[in-house]
């Protein structure tokens, strides 16, 4: 048995309306999704400020995924589709910088799809494991 | 074609005071040495007549200075504005951060500006003196005989790849109108972009990590124009150097480039008054690239009014990782 197996740390980010709703239907549904993700409940993926992701990294996560409704179903009409076009920015920013594209994700994930949500957080954790921990965006002055 | 010198400038410059159209000049004096020019108000004929300076040092946008120094004049500016800067202004019209009413804005053509350290690296340190325009004279302590240097050859990287001569904002153009230009500003985006990561990483790894946070290109930057800014709060992470690694650097610049995501012009000020001469550039490119590819041409200040990409969506947006898979299978 392996006694330190690396366990990644993910930060999700998930609207209130749709993905947090999604990821309590999973937990209801006591589908398994891996315990290493962290949720961070938002009003609205449009929420969700680049800096965040950022600070996210800085903080210590391996990860970032960010949750919000299915586009055309935001509850305030239109903020996934603002979501949509910044974290492409961001991501392409990031991949520009030569940060592992797996490490950040955008997913849309309804209050019906606690499957989708389980299995999505599954699959992320396991890419993000397999990269192993963040180098590239680490803060030395936030490691304990 | 007229050859416009810092003459015309000067010669204008008195006559709408005089006239009484404008209460201030805004334009370029000498500083120390001929290739430290800096930007400068004027508010009478004398002060123009020995002041008022125009060449291939004149790099820095005044468009940004107006921000700030329209309000201690009573009366209309005038604004002396190479084709770059006018994208600048129109893009403060937009946001109301000067007042079209307040600004006489006068257009003269633009050459390229020349980058010193370039001059520097070609003939060595001791400039005492810079003079000409197609064709540099430099003189040296060193040496008795000026350089002969051609400005082509010492041109500033932005203005390389210009992306147009044509002034999209003025009142009045000294000299003819240029055009917009097919131009490759684009390439040296495309060239990291088709590193492996690894390379990527190692690249602004090696740019960025000469960062010192002087914040010379927040104050250059004619789109960084709010008056508190999030890089003077201790809490951001990023206000100042930190001894430790590297990740404050990259912040610091990932934030930079989006806080003007949409709004940058392009102009090149953030890398031409980087004192570490960082390509700063090329992350407003890459953002401007991307936007392209994805949303449609926009370049900001191209008209008052424009949408930028980032306030405005489609409901047929790809989705982030759509962009990176296009690249990857294009490459």
């Amino acid at each position: 048995m392996q006694v330190n197996e690396y366990k990644p740390l993910i930060v999700a980010f998930c609207c209130n309306w749709c993905s947090y709703a999604g990821a309590d239907l999973a937990g209801n549904n006591r589908a398994d999704y891996p315990a290493e993700v962290k949720i961070i409940r938002v009003p609205c993926s449009c929420r969700v400020n680049p800096t965040f992701v950022l600070k996210a990294f800085q903080r210590g996560a391996d990860g970032v995924i960010i949750c919000g409704c299915h586009p055309g179903d935001c509850h305030y009409t239109s903020g996934n589709y603002y979501t949509r076009r910044r974290m492409a920015m961001l991501f392409s920013m990031l991949d520009y910088l030569g940060i592992e594209r797996e490490r950040t994700r955008l997913e849309w994930v309804s209050a019906a799809e606690g499957a989708k949500f389980a299995a999505t957080m599954r699959d992320f954790v396991q890419k993000v494991a397999a990269l192993g921990e963040n180098k590239r965006l680490e803060d030395l002055r936030c490691k304990k | 074609m007229q050859k416009i010198t810092e003459k015309h400038l000067a010669e204008k410059a008195k006559d709408l005071l005089s006239q009484g159209k404008v209460s201030a000049v805004l334009g370029w004096r000498r500083g120390e040495f001929d290739y430290d020019v800096t930007p400068a108000l004027f508010t009478d004929a004398d002060e123009i007549e020995n002041g008022l300076v125009y060449n291939c040092f004149c790099g820095a946008n005044l468009s940004k200075y107006l921000v700030s120094k329209i309000r201690a004049v009573e009366g209309r500016m005038l604004v002396f504005l190479k084709p770059c800067d006018t994208y600048s202004i129109n893009q403060l019209f937009t946001e109301h951060r000067v007042d079209r009413e307040k600004v006489y804005i006068v257009g003269i053509p633009c050459n390229g500006m020349a980058d010193i350290t370039k001059i520097r690296n070609a003939v060595g340190e001791g400039i005492t003196g810079v003079s000409g325009d197609e064709c540099l004279r430099v003189e040296t302590l060193y040496s008795d005989e000026p350089a002969e240097l051609c400005l082509a050859d010492v041109m500033s990287e932005r203005c390389v790849n210009c992306k147009s001569k044509k002034h999209v904002a003025y009142d009045e153009l000294l000299g003819d109108e240029g055009e917009v230009l097919d131009s490759h500003r684009f390439d040296e985006v495309e060239r990291i972009e088709r590193m492996s990561p690894d390379e990527r990483f190692a690249f602004w790894q090696r740019e960025l990590s000469r960062c010192i946070r002087c914040n010379a290109c927040r104050d250059a930057c004619p789109a960084c124009t709010c008056e508190v800014c999030v890089f003077n709060n201790p809490a951001s992470g990023v206000e100042s150097k930190a001894p430790v690694n590297e990740f404050e650097e990259k912040m610091f610049h990932i934030i930079r480039a989006f806080h003007v995501a949409g709004r940058c012009t392009d102009c090149g000020e953030c890398s031409r008054v980087c004192p570490q001469n960082i390509p700063l550039h090329l992350l407003n490119r890459k953002l401007i690239k991307d936007m392209n590819e994805c949303y449609g041409e926009y370049q900001a200040g191209e008209a008052v009014g424009g949408v930028s990409p980032l306030t405005d969506y489609t409901a047929e947006d790809g989705e982030p990782g759509d962009l990176i898979r296009r690249r990857d299978t294009d490459a």
